[in-house]
């Protein structure tokens, strides 16, 4: 029973790089070309740790510090799910906060990394960057609120583990409601198509990339590793309110939500297919319509 | 059967934000078409007893809303040659968030209205925020097509609520107000196509200037 939330985290974490590759490849196939292979992010990994590593002048011990915050806190986030739909590693009354918040933390500690460049233009990614936050932020919190009020658990164990199996056929319109606007957020929260484009390098519609153009070798890799890892606990949150997990045995249930990872990252590379980039001053809009999304699952519960 | 029509209901408040948040009039039109055939297919999930009343309801309203009005309006943009919602009253992020804060009013009135039963307890407040959708919509929306589009979907809301008492209003007073949208969409997509071509422009904002 405990073996497998620690096999799942382990097998979550080491197939984390190849979600953004199998976005891509999705992306690649679907819009006639070959694209890069599926393991891209592993040889990128394994090349920039054997780089070294520059500093400006101007950085000071912040931009040091910026990846390992962000990896350290994406990782105990990583602990706070249940990825096998039975109890996280560790979990606390209230814990989802506390998984809001690390999130919240990693995106400041790069944040503040980007702005101790001193570079106007990093200047300006984080600007945006921490736009898209604030209007990511109620959609998140109103899609946790959802499972709370199904659940009328405060943890995420409880909330994404046997109650929610429990409670899930009575409430399957807000938790596909949730659902929906959790993705919505995945696709901001991890600069994908219609929030930020993950293959463009045009200075003037970068978002997420721009905060990283001064970090190299070991770091940029903590953060791609990061981001990487973000992305596959956004896809886990959407995989366990979708599917009650907890209702198949537990090995069962880890290879469900490995799979149920490959196909989320299959629908991101569909999206990106299909559509282009949201002008910047639509992406408000677009958060606005995820929170209102989730508010609707929860007046749908407050009735 | 009524979990069906739950989900039926959810989609037509979901068109209803559709409606609010996008610019483009085709799509404004699309999703009040898909309206329509959510709405047609409610009567047939409502009751699970097939009679000729509740045939002829949904089939009038598929025909006449999901098929005739849209094809209509989708006709009037293509000689209007408008494509875009461009400066409405109210901006699209902020009739999104009224439009949420609609939906949550009528959640919360409908349970205090003192109505007869309803067959689930969904009807009534999606008729409201349907309701006061179209009209944020008829009102905050500055092209005429727009506002029809308003126009249609506030009387989707009526028709939802209709639905509510539906074994008790007449068949004849259903199709009576069917053809009073048919007729009153005709005669508006008439006028906009008339404003088109006398002012080139379809801003309802311009109609101050018909004085004689």
């Amino acid at each position: 029973m405990t073996a497998t939330r620690f096999v799942t985290l382990l097998a979550v974490l080491l197939v984390a790089p190849a979600l953004p590759g199998i976005a891509t490849r999705t992306k690649s196939l679907l819009t006639g070309r070959r694209g890069a292979p599926v393991l891209q992010l592993y040889a990128d990994l394994a090349k920039l740790v054997r780089k070294g590593v520059v500093y400006s002048r101007t950085a000071t011990i912040v931009f040091r510090a910026a990846p390992v915050v962000l990896t350290a806190s994406v990782l105990v986030a990583a602990l706070l799910l249940p990825l096998d739909g039975r109890a996280p590693i560790f979990g606390f009354t209230g814990d989802l906060v506390a998984f809001a918040g690390l999130l919240a933390l990693g995106r400041f500690a790069l944040v503040l990394g980007g702005l101790d460049t001193g570079s106007s233009f990093e200047g300006m990614g984080t600007s945006r960057e921490v736009t898209v936050a604030a209007f990511a932020e109620p959609a998140l919190l109103l899609s946790l609120t959802v499972l709370v009020l199904v659940t009328g658990s405060l943890s995420l164990g409880g909330m994404l583990g046997a109650p929610l199996a429990t409670a899930w056929p009575a409430a399957v319109p807000s938790l596909v409601l949730a659902g929906a606007s959790l993705f919505m957020l995945l696709l901001a929260e991890n600069a994908r198509v219609p929030i930020d484009d993950p293959a463009t390098h045009l200075e003037l519609t970068m978002i997420h990339e721009v905060m990283v153009l001064d970090h190299s070798g070991p770091d940029l890799a903590l953060i791609l590793y990061a981001g990487a890892v973000k992305f596959a606990l956004f896809a886990a949150l959407v995989v366990s309110v979708l599917v009650p997990l907890a209702r198949f045995d537990p090995w069962v249930a880890a290879g469900l939500l490995l799979a149920g990872l490959a196909v989320v990252g299959m629908l991101v590379g569909i999206i990106e297919a299909a559509m282009a980039r949201l002008r910047i001053d639509r992406i408000p809009q677009f958060l606005v319509a995820a929170s209102a999304l989730a508010g609707f699952g929860v007046i749908l519960l407050l009735r | 059967m009524t979990d069906f029509s739950d989900l039926l209901l959810l989609l037509v408040v979901l068109t209803d934000f559709w409606v609010l948040g996008t610019t483009r009039l085709s799509s404004v039109i699309r999703a009040a078409a898909l309206q329509g055939a959510l709405l047609a297919a409610l009567p047939v999930a409502l009751h699970p007893r097939l009679s000729l009343h509740i045939l002829g309801l949904g089939a009038g309203t598929l025909v006449v809303k999901a098929i005739v009005l849209p094809a209509f309006l989708h006709r009037a943009i293509r000689e209007a040659s408008v494509r875009r919602e461009v400066e409405p009253v109210i901006g699209f992020t902020a009739s999104l968030c009224v439009g949420a804060v609609a939906v949550a009013l009528s959640f919360a009135v409908a349970q205090r209205l003192p109505l007869p039963e309803a067959q689930t307890a969904l009807l009534v407040p999606v008729a409201l925020a349907t309701v006061i959708v179209g009209l944020i919509v008829l009102t905050t929306r500055s092209k005429a097509l727009t506002q029809v589009v308003g126009y249609l979907i506030l009387e989707n809301g009526i028709y939802v609520f209709g639905l509510s008492q539906a074994e008790r209003v007449p068949f004849l007073v259903e199709l009576g107000v069917l053809l009073d949208v048919f007729v009153g969409v005709f005669i508006m997509g008439i006028v906009v196509f008339h404003i088109n071509r006398e002012f080139d422009s379809l801003s309802s904002a311009r109609l101050t200037e018909l004085k004689d």
